[in-house]
């Protein structure tokens, strides 16, 4: 047994050990960077998901702001207006009130009710498939190769029998998903609004009618109800819900759509 | 002389490359690899690290380890101390490091972000400081090897990460998807790489 060699290593490592730990806390002290506590506060109260709908980097960056006044709490689409109003109450700001915003896919085309001409065999992407004319039959409906499923940072959205659908109570409304549609057939509208003209095709009417059982085909009924006149609006054959005065759900049954495209059938299906 | 670096330049990026012919690393190859943003962000932390890590621990090395010293006429050499010391001297490195970039440069700090104090005491830092010690190279040519072997890793890591954005949408069969197909592509290039070894031979 070498004790002279035990002893000396002991001595080496402690030695370096501990300069390295000096070296290390004087650094620390001297370079310190001084965070204000209060951004640690408030992005504990935000919601951690860094959707980036807010406009910034993520939760962090966006706590940051926040404490810097660049921007206000309501601004975060995903807190809810309790976590809002708490936010802002550690700020030291009083809350303003806003409505909340959902996407909806403007497109009821399922498998069931197209009728495709093609078989697309390429890659599993919205963006890929859009270059394939002929898929449902139909070339602005939905694709449903899910671009925007897996976009969502919240798992909102379904594929359902080749159709996007957005579940209404698990969107925040972050608004990641409508940039993904390569038809831009995502909406964000307010969440109030539960009737919707689900087609967004221009095309005449018996064209879409030959391709897709739901589409809409122009006939104008929903634009004429008693009660709900200016809540949908002709926009060349398509109706266009309004989304600055939505209309009541009263309408779906008053209004009588031939092809069931104006609808709230998605809402119904889908609320807990 | 120049020549000498040549052979540790390519051999460190292509022959030996860290990642897929000496099987160091392999962690943060798999698991950030799955997007290019992350996997850049990762290789510039790794080559910034590796580099200054090779360059301190060389220094170390040669003039405080290597050397046998007396002490009450007895000789003590403590070369068997090596790994123990560069594990502490590296990973006190990049804390130090880190908190200087932070206060000196928020940009490069947000830049290199997790992933700095992620590879502290990662196995390639370690190897690079490990392999230059055991094969005896100077500063000078230590820090070369370092720079070169975290180039090495990037490109490693680049390529990977692009054929798995690639994979991410392909219609691969469902028993392979997700990590076996990334195992097996890891493979592949891992044998690809294998064709760099008839260049020529160092360690």
């Amino acid at each position: 047994m070498n004790i002279t060699l035990i002893i000396s290593a002991v001595v080496l490592v402690s030695a370096i050990g501990a300069v390295l730990g000096v070296i290390i806390g004087v650094i620390a002290k001297k370079f310190a960077v001084e965070v204000d506590p209060k951004i640690e506060i408030v992005d504990e109260l935000l919601p951690g998901a860094n959707c980036g709908g807010c406009g910034f980097a993520g939760c962090a960056d966006f706590a940051k702001a926040l404490v810097e006044n660049r921007t206000e709490p309501n601004k975060c689409p995903v807190c809810d207006s309790n976590a809002i109003a708490q936010i802002a109450g550690e700020l030291g700001q009083s809350a303003t009130e806003k409505e909340k915003i959902v996407a909806v896919v403007l497109c009821g085309g399922s498998n069931s009710h197209t009728k495709g001409n093609v078989k697309y065999n390429g890659v599993l992407d919205c963006k890929s498939a859009n270059n394939i004319q002929g898929i449902k039959g139909c070339s602005y409906g939905c694709l449903g190769y899910a671009s925007c499923a897996r976009a969502c940072p919240f798992d909102a959205i379904e594929i359902k029998d080749g159709l996007a659908i957005v579940h209404p109570h698990l969107c925040v409304g972050c608004g990641k998903c409508v940039a993904t549609c390569p038809r831009t057939l995502i909406k964000m509208v307010p969440e109030k609004a539960s009737v919707h003209v689900f087609c967004a095709s221009p095309e005449k009417g018996p064209l879409k009618r030959k391709v897709c059982t739901v589409s809409c085909i122009g006939c104008t009924k929903c634009t004429k109800v008693e009660g709900e006149e200016g809540t949908v609006k002709m926009v060349g054959t398509l109706a266009e819900v309004n989304y600055d005065n939505p209309p009541t759900e009263n309408i779906v049954d008053a209004a009588k759509c031939p092809t069931k495209c104006l609808s709230n059938r998605h809402w119904k299906q889908l609320r807990k | 002389m120049a020549n000498e670096y040549l052979v540790i330049t390519i051999g460190a990026i292509l022959v030996n490359n860290f990642v897929l012919s000496k099987f160091l690393g392999i962690c943060p190859f798999l698991g950030v690899s799955k997007k290019l943003d992350s996997a850049l962000g990762m290789s510039g932390a790794v080559v910034f690290v590796m580099t200054l890590a090779s360059l301190i621990t060389s220094v170390i090395y040669k003039y405080a380890l290597s050397v046998p010293f007396n002490i009450a006429g007895q000789e003590v050499n403590l070369k068997f101390l090596k790994i123990l010391l560069f594990i502490v001297v590296i990973a006190s490195l990049v804390q130090l490091v880190e908190i200087v970039l932070q206060k000196l440069s928020p940009s490069l700090y947000q830049a290199l972000g997790i992933f700095l104090p992620l590879i502290t005491t990662n196995c390639a830092v370690l190897g690079a400081a490990e392999i230059n010690a055991s094969v005896g190279r100077g500063v000078l040519q230590s820090t070369i090897y370092g720079f070169c072997a975290g180039i090495g890793f990037a490109l490693a890591l680049i390529l990977f990460s692009s054929l798995r954005e690639k994979l991410d949408l392909a219609d691969v069969p469902l028993a392979f998807k997700g990590t076996s197909i990334a195992l097996i592509t890891a493979g592949i290039l891992a044998m690809v790489f294998m064709g760099f070894g008839g260049l020529f031979n160092i360690t």
